[in-house]
């Protein structure tokens, strides 16, 4: 994992309340690099994950939304963030459903800039 | 789509392969490539030229393996334009068993990667474990394919 995206990923971890981070190929729902908690399945989430921002992103542009910056999915035992990278990539983020997701969001799009270096 | 199976125990854990990763054709194979379940193939014609090239592939792959001091490599992943396929192996009870995979843009590898598996599993769980299958002798071979084409295309 090179250095600016392992830094990238442990800011990210550090928000209170997140389980774990990744970047995933977009096109192939694998994982690129990742910061993962015990007992996080990172080839699951990152699968997941991917497969939820190509049927988002389809369905913003059906809708006349244009390109999707940010996809935040609450559920009842946590929430995951997705946010588009540079270089066919996603930053994700698996958390608490007490999440901050403000902060959580402002370290993955820093992350997403990161990934463009 | 149809799905067909030789033998019945395999057909549920492959229903819910389908339907979990979006496979647009699934070939379960001994690694003789002789074939216990398919999915999606409309001829008989395309799925035993499939399964032998796929078993083919499987083949080659184990003796690289061999060659470089392994035992064997993982799942093999052939990314295209439109179709990308997954050539795994799989141990049951009933023998070790090839799996070829093809699906195309509206699923992707992670995603038949991480259910594959849970198929895997469920196919382990499945097999009947006191019927090993022995190798196909020469003299058998067109019998036992015609056997496998019946129940799997009804000819």
């Amino acid at each position: 994992m090179s250095a600016s995206l392992e830094q990238a990923l442990d800011r990210i971890s550090r928000v209170r309340g997140v389980r774990g981070s990744m970047f995933v190929a977009a096109d192939d729902g694998l994982v690129v690099a990742e910061l993962l908690m015990e007992g996080v399945n990172g080839r699951a989430v990152a699968a997941l994950a991917a497969s939820l921002a190509r049927k988002v992103g389809g369905a913003s542009g059906a809708t006349g939304g244009g390109r999707v910056r940010f996809v935040q999915m609450d559920a009842e035992g946590g929430t995951l963030l997705l946010a588009p990278a540079p270089q066919d990539l996603l930053v994700v983020a698996l958390a608490d459903p007490n999440v901050n997701v403000g902060l959580c969001r402002l370290e993955m799009i820093r992350a997403a800039e990161a990934a463009s270096r | 789509m149809t799905t067909t199976v030789v033998e019945l125990w395999a057909e549920a854990p492959l229903v819910r392969y389908i339907a979990q990763s979006s496979a647009r054709l699934v070939v379960v194979m001994t690694p003789a490539g002789q074939v216990l379940a398919q999915h999606g193939f409309p001829r008989a014609v395309d799925l035993m030229g499939v399964a032998a090239i796929g078993a083919a592939i499987m083949a080659s792959s184990g003796a690289l393996a061999d060659l470089v001091g392994e035992a064997s490599f993982g799942a093999l992943f052939h990314a295209g334009r439109r179709h990308g396929i997954h050539l795994a192996a799989c141990r049951t009870g009933r023998g070790p068993l090839v799996v070829l995979t093809v699906f195309g843009r509206e699923t992707s590898i992670g995603l038949v990667e991480f259910f594959f598996d849970e198929f895997a599993a469920a196919l382990r769980a499945a097999a009947p474990a006191d019927q090993v299958r022995g190798p196909i002798l020469a003299e058998n071979f067109e019998a036992e394919l015609g056997r496998s084409l019946a129940s799997l295309f009804g000819r």
